[in-house]
């Protein structure tokens, strides 16, 4: 067994070993150990545990795999070619590839600005006490789960997006993170990346995410942080489009200040299993989120994802609409929760998740949920899931359209009104056009 | 049964390259849905240009007739066949699926079309379009160019007096009963089929609606169209006067006629026919009641 030989694995030597290799604030370090601490005390969730009764991980063995390594040469042919940026003009992009910073570039005129893009690993040496407070504010909890405390302890191949108070980014930027290689080099890669976005007060942003790679098993343990100051505006993507062997576990979640508006969009298409908690804390009065997701599973995919919608002070709007399709044995699982704490009166609350079930074998679990303590709020929640009509077939085909070209347009029909909220073109075709090519006949 | 064969040939004499020779020809059809026998050996021959008024009280099969054509996979065909003559070339309809009959040229315009929401009528419209007019297309290869369609489209619009707007529209999601019937038409116009059935295209319309409704269809079908309209008013055939009108009763088609034939069911109802044709008659009762006993269940 060469690849154990290869890999020392998650111990406390190579963890050693990774921080004393690291130049880091102390206070990183710190919080780093702590992480570490957190995750050599816990277990890996299991199906007693409520949020993962849906989800089967006893296939999933972490001594498969190891911190990322320094040398994460890979022939750059194989990175995949992004999805989200096609045709659009950047203010910046970043790579990240096998964990590790690729490349990066900022237009001159943002960072005279002082936007800062690029690796959060180097950047958090050069501006640690500018980056210090939202750290400390664990935005993402470490102690969620053992995935959490190991991502908190050894993340690596960060993306940073800081955008002063009152700047105003009309360009969008884009960063991808792709797991390959692994086929050539008989290592599992692994990505234990971390997205942090910071938007001061009055500043307005656009960000492009995806993940990208190839169908060798592969771990991405990661974490999304979102900060939007008071009056900001952030439009974030993220396309989910690992290989059909990756493991993704993540913790995702945005804070919103007083009257600061969110657009988040999903696009979930990859990865083996995916196991995900995406939050939205709306901290400030008159804090707006809007939720978009899409999901495509075929194959054995088990995608699970478990929303948050946290209204904290009063006047809040959040509006989320997932829509997933479902093909041969996957399965989608959904759970929404809607809270609405004692003080935020006003709020206005709505989750909707449909589902399109195009096999038999697939299966759709929507749970949605309402914690409401305020009494002066107005929250409603709904869920679907049905088959794709085989009247509408036969009405498309009788003008002319094959079986597949009905199903095709009756999917893409069918995501349509998720699509209708995303202005990004270039968002809207790759997703259209990724959940086109992957669908099959029907039966 | 009236030699509806020969007088068809007598109407039309053979020449090379006319679309007369165009024919869709049924012989003794029966089909079944789940199970149950509908159609008890209909036969039609309609020629391109001639227009076939297609009457019989509910029930009677007429709408079977049209999906059995059309290729509905819901309806099997237990014995006849059918066959489409276009350009000198002979398809066994029932070797063919759906779309592959749309694109040798059939349409059948639903009396309940289908919604399909999300899916613009334009686009939806040009994917058809593009299939019908270059039947060997592959999957993923080219669509019509959208400006060529766009023109074309529109000045079709403008034609059946239709608000652009309306292809903007998902298609059939939230239409009116008569915005339905006109997007059946419109999509006819695009497909140019050589052979039409429209079912109760006129139902569920007022009566100016029909009036346009028959208008347009005249307009677009004119002389190239064999039709079959299925109706129970006069007021679809008043621009489409039937060269041929056939009365179904209990799966069967028992008599044709020309319009004079339509005018006196439209008058008199189908007790003439009722009594003519105890046999049908009879078939007619028992399956009404065997709907009503399964409606009942």
């Amino acid at each position: 067994m060469s690849a154990v030989a290869v890999s020392p694995g998650f111990t406390a030597e190579s963890f050693d070993a990774f921080i004393a290799a690291r130049n880091e604030p102390v206070w990183l370090k710190a919080m780093r150990r702590a992480a570490w601490n957190q995750f050599r005390e816990m277990q890996l969730p299991s199906r007693r545990e409520e949020e993962w009764m849906r989800t089967d991980i006893r296939m999933f063995k972490l001594e498969k795999f190891a911190p990322p390594s320094e040398a994460a040469a890979v022939a750059p042919n194989l990175v995949p070619s992004p999805l989200l940026s096609a045709g659009v003009d950047l203010g910046g992009a970043m790579s990240v590839v096998n964990g590790r910073f690729q490349e990066g570039r900022l237009a001159e005129d943002l960072a005279r600005q002082g936007v800062l893009f690029g690796s959060l690993d180097t950047l958090v040496t050069q501006h640690g006490d500018k980056l210090e407070p939202y750290f400390e504010q664990k935005l993402v909890n470490s102690s969620a789960d053992k995935f959490a405390a190991l991502h908190a302890a050894l993340w690596t191949g960060g993306t940073l997006l800081y955008v002063p108070r009152g700047v105003e980014i009309a360009q969008p930027l884009h960063n991808i993170a792709a797991l390959v290689g692994a086929n050539a080099t008989g290592v599992a890669p692994v990505d234990l990346s971390k997205i942090m976005v910071i938007l001061e007060d009055g500043a307005s942003a656009t960000l492009l995410s995806e993940t990208a790679g190839d169908n060798a098993a592969a771990l991405h343990c990661g974490s999304i942080e979102l900060f939007v100051g008071s009056g900001a505006r952030l439009r974030y993507v993220n396309l989910q489009h690992w290989g059909s062997g990756t493991w993704h576990f993540a913790h995702q979640k945005a804070a919103l200040g007083r009257d600061a508006s969110l657009q988040w969009t999903i696009g979930a298409l990859g990865s083996r299993l995916a196991k995900v908690n995406q939050h939205v804390a709306l901290r400030g009065e008159y804090a707006n989120a809007q939720v978009n997701g899409v999901m495509f599973t075929e194959g054995r995919q088990h995608l699970s994802y478990h929303t948050l919608q946290h209204h904290e002070q009063p006047h809040g709007t959040s509006d989320l609409l997932y829509k997933g399709a479902l093909q041969d044995d996957s399965r989608l699982v959904w759970r929404g929760m809607i809270r609405v704490d004692k003080d935020a009166q006003k709020t206005n609350g709505y989750q909707r998740d449909d589902n399109l079930m195009l096999s038999d074998g697939a299966r759709a679990d929507s749970i949605p949920g309402l914690e409401i303590e305020a009494d002066d709020v107005r929250c409603t929640h709904g869920a679907t899931a049905g088959r794709v009509d085989e009247e509408q077939i036969f009405y498309a085909r009788s003008r002319g359209l094959t079986r597949k070209e009905a199903i095709r347009m009756i999917v893409a029909g069918f995501f349509q009104q998720v699509f209708d909220r995303i202005e990004l073109e270039s968002v809207r075709e790759a997703l259209g056009l990724a959940i086109g090519r992957r669908i099959r006949e029907y039966s | 049964m009236v030699g509806l064969t020969t007088k068809n040939e007598a109407n039309s004499p053979a020449m090379a390259g006319d679309i007369k020779n165009d024919v869709l020809t049924i012989k003794n059809l029966h089909v079944s849905v789940d199970g149950k026998p509908i159609l008890k050996g209909v036969n039609l021959t309609v020629r391109r240009g001639e227009t076939h008024a297609l009457m019989g009280p509910n029930g009677s099969g007429k709408s079977t007739l049209g999906y059995a054509i059309a290729g509905h996979p819901g309806y099997e065909v237990t014995d006849g066949s059918a066959e489409l003559i276009v350009d000198g070339t002979t398809y066994n309809l029932l070797d063919l699926e759906a779309d592959e009959r749309a694109r040798r040229g059939i349409f059948l315009a639903f009396q309940r079309p289908m919604s399909i929401p999300g899916v613009k009528l334009a686009d939806f419209l040009r994917h058809a379009t593009t299939n019908v007019r270059r039947p060997e297309r592959k999957e993923g290869e080219e669509l019509i160019p959208m400006r060529e369609f766009r023109k074309e489209l529109k000045s079709k619009m403008e034609q059946l007096r239709m608000d652009t707007e309306f292809a903007r529209r998902y298609v059939n999601e939230g239409f009116s009963g008569g915005e339905m019937k006109r997007a059946e038409i419109l999509q006819m116009a695009m497909l140019r089929p050589k052979f039409a059935i429209l079912d109760e295209t006129d139902s569920g319309l007022d009566v100016d609606a029909v009036r346009l409704a028959s208008q347009s269809i005249a307009e677009i079908g004119g002389a190239d169209m064999g039709i079959i309209i299925i109706t129970h008013h006069d007021k679809l055939l008043e621009h489409n006067v039937p060269d041929f009108t056939h009365v179904m009763l209990g799966g069967r088609i028992v008599e044709t006629g020309g319009r004079e034939l339509a005018e006196e069911l439209h008058g008199a109802g189908y007790d003439r026919i009722r009594a003519a044709y105890p046999d049908a008659a009879a078939e007619e009762k028992a399956m009404t009641e065997k709907k009503q006993a399964a409606a009942a269940v």
